[in-house]
């Protein structure tokens, strides 16, 4: 079991034969990725690595039941693409564009919810079902099958913390990196649960930034809905105020946002709080060994 | 992206949004034409940085003569200002605003931002003009009146009759300036993609106006392609200028006070190695992400950068290698090396994609002060124990 995706669930690549599209494509792919086609303007009829690639997303939809889409497309048109998406019935779309225009996200975030369609991202690594289905680009070796359910704002802690979980002799059910924009798809809210449904994740790793109030909005449901045990990072303690760090969404506006306000709301909810990435493998460990 | 004032005014006054008449000056002599130019009798002399509470620290004056204006402005322009926002250093003024002063009855706060819980612009108002508005919200936020804006329906007459209710403006001709005042800054906050604007204070006049007395602006850096006239006011003497030198290179840069320079791949990373050094005992002296193509030419500027930094006595470079692999990195630390002089002890942790063949690299490279990290854990402690003299 997984959550979201798994190595049945057929995906389109927008912005299939530009070269982020086509390479990542190529390794999602490799990695068993059932990838069915993929959509490119004025390129529709054509075969690229072996799969048809359409004009719009709804010819796509239409001759291959792809029930997910993998975004590629360059900052200015992921809007238009996620709303494309919507409209043509996809049911969940993986943005890994960054710098998409935070008016843009705002419009196409409310129009996919209107539509019924879940996004993850912008910004993202993407989701991966270990051993079984990767849209993203993350390095898929890395994640190896297991019981822990991983979420995180952040692509490379991603990496480091489903590296150390496996190296502590666990893995990987699913991972979902959600991106440290200011507005994004999937958060900690909506995916925590599917992780407490899910019979094959044991234990969740929740990885945090600062900025912006999700991780308290994830305490708070924690306390209330989950029974699994969490080990949660936050990055940022030692962040200046009123400084953007690398991500747009992770910035502490005067007192609000600092991660030591979400690691305490997290810890009162009965999460196992670390203070450094470098001890995530080890709590995990710790409480599965409970 | 921030403006200045006199900025956010003349893109206010593009779309109708009172302000004062104003003139922007960068010497004595214009400052005093410019306070010809308005007529006065009254003028107020404005330095132009990018930091609230300028008047608290002195750089906003009025002036009820042109003698005094040319005193003023010869006070204020070239002042190192320090606000609560600058920091301790201050800012050096190079810009002044001149402005008609205004008759002022009394004072609002009136701001657009992006709500993220909402994921819709929310208008921000209090009758608490001229306060900072974070002490307002902890002290007495029933002072505080939060209008959400639904972009899909845009500003309705609700919106505006909320606000003028909640602001306690019963007066008929002041409701229907008030309302028109804010539906004119969301279009400008949709219009210029502004990632907030705030006024404060914003004024109402004897005469029951409403004027932006003061006019702060920040843009969302991702859609500065579409905006050239917003991208065009850019003030890069505004921005520190390793920032800057850093974003021309793809890397994400910000100075610290602490001893260890970081160079990470990724942003959560970044600040994850910062908290991991000041768990242990250190001190980051900066968040450096070389993002996710980190290649010699990236590594050697972030060496450079990082060294600029006379604090630094010791590196740490944190890469998770994903998509990219180690051994190239590997390589490239080591040409990096060679293009700039490395003269602190360098930590290297290299991880994921083949991180046993760049250990072999590194290993091979017999790099006098370089020391290999196993994990970031060990990396980290050992980049304290390099900074300590270890």
């Amino acid at each position: 079991m997984s959550i979201l995706v798994n190595k049945d669930t057929k995906v389109i690549v927008q912005g299939f034969t530009g070269k982020e599209g086509t390479f990542h494509a190529e390794q999602c792919l490799a990695y068993g990725t059932n990838i069915v086609g993929g959509v490119t303007p004025n390129k529709g009829g054509q075969v690229h690595l072996d799969k048809p690639v359409f004009n719009t997303v709804a010819e796509a939809v239409k001759a291959t039941g792809a029930t997910v889409s993998m975004i590629f497309v360059p900052p200015a048109f992921v809007g238009d693409a996620v709303m494309e998406a919507a409209e043509a019935g996809i049911e969940l779309a993986v943005i890994i564009t960054e710098g998409a225009p935070v008016k843009d996200m705002q419009a196409a975030k409310a129009y996919a919810t209107k539509h019924g369609m879940k996004t993850i991202g912008p910004n993202c690594p993407g989701i991966i079902t270990a051993e079984e289905c990767k849209i993203g680009i993350m390095p898929g070796s890395i994640f190896k099958k297991g019981n822990v359910g991983l979420i995180s704002k952040s692509g490379t802690l991603t990496y480091e913390g489903a590296n150390q979980v496996c190296n502590e002799g666990y893995g990987i059910t699913t991972a979902v990196g959600i991106g440290g924009d200011p507005i994004i798809g999937l958060s900690y809210k909506q995916i925590l649960p599917m992780f407490e449904a899910d019979p094959d994740t044991e234990c969740i790793v929740m990885i945090g930034e600062i900025g912006g109030d999700l991780e308290i909005q994830a305490a708070k449901l924690i306390k209330e809905q989950i029974t699994k045990p969490v080990v949660a990072f936050i990055a940022g303690q030692t962040a200046p105020k009123g400084k953007t760090m690398g991500h747009a969404g992770a910035i502490v506006s005067g007192s609000a946002g600092t991660a030591k306000e979400k690691m305490d709301a997290l810890e009162a909810a009965g999460v196992k709080v670390v203070v450094s990435p470098a001890e995530i493998g080890k709590a995990v460990k710790e409480v599965l060994s409970k | 992206m921030n403006v200045h004032e006199y900025q956010a005014k003349q893109i206010f006054a593009e779309y109708g949004v009172p302000t004062p008449k104003g003139i922007m000056a960068e010497t004595v002599d214009a400052a005093v034409e410019a306070a010809k130019e308005l007529g006065g009798p009254i003028w107020v002399v404005k330095a132009q940085i990018h930091a609230g509470g300028r008047g608290l620290g002195g750089g906003v004056k009025l002036a009820k003569s042109l003698d005094e204006v040319r005193e003023l402005a010869d006070e204020i322009l070239g002042m190192t200002l320090v606000t609560h926002q600058t920091g301790p250093e201050g800012k050096l003024v190079q810009k002044l605003y001149i402005e008609d002063g205004a008759d002022i009855k009394d004072e609002f706060y009136l701001s657009v931002i992006l709500d993220r819980k909402l994921e819709m612009p929310l208008i921000m108002a209090s009758t608490e003009g001229g306060m900072n508005i974070e002490d307002v919200a902890e002290k007495t936020p029933e002072k505080i009146i939060t209008v959400p804006v639904d972009p899909t329906i845009g500003f309705q007459g609700f919106h505006g009759r909320e606000l003028a209710f909640g602001l306690g403006i019963t007066d008929k001709a002041e409701q229907k300036n008030i309302i028109s005042f804010a539906q004119k800054l969301y279009k400008v906050y949709m219009d210029k993609d502004a990632e907030m604007i705030e006024i404060n204070p914003l004024v109402r006049t004897g005469s029951g106006e409403f004027l932006a007395l003061d006019g702060k602006m920040g843009f969302d850096n991702s859609a500065l392609y579409r905006q050239p006239e917003i991208a065009a006011m850019r003030d890069l003497s505004e921005e520190d200028p390793d920032e800057v030198e850093a974003a021309k290179y793809g890397l994400s840069y910000v100075a610290l006070d602490g001893e260890i320079g970081c160079m990470v791949n990724g942003a959560g990373l970044a600040m994850g190695t910062m908290d991991t050094i000041n768990h242990m005992g250190g001190t980051p002296a900066n968040f450096l992400d070389v993002g996710g193509s980190a290649n010699a030419e990236t590594v050697s500027k972030g060496f450079e950068i990082i060294l600029k930094n006379p604090n630094v006595k010791a590196i740490f470079v944190n890469i998770f290698g994903g998509i990219v692999r180690c051994d190239r990195i590997a390589n490239g630390i080591i040409e990096a090396t060679k293009i700039t002089d490395v003269n602190v002890p360098v930590v290297v942790r290299l991880d994921g994609t083949n991180a046993p063949e760049a250990a072999e690299i590194l290993k091979n490279a017999n790099i006098a002060n370089l020391i290999v990290g196993d994990d970031l854990g060990d990396g980290a402690a050992k980049a304290v124990a390099a900074a300590k003299g270890e």
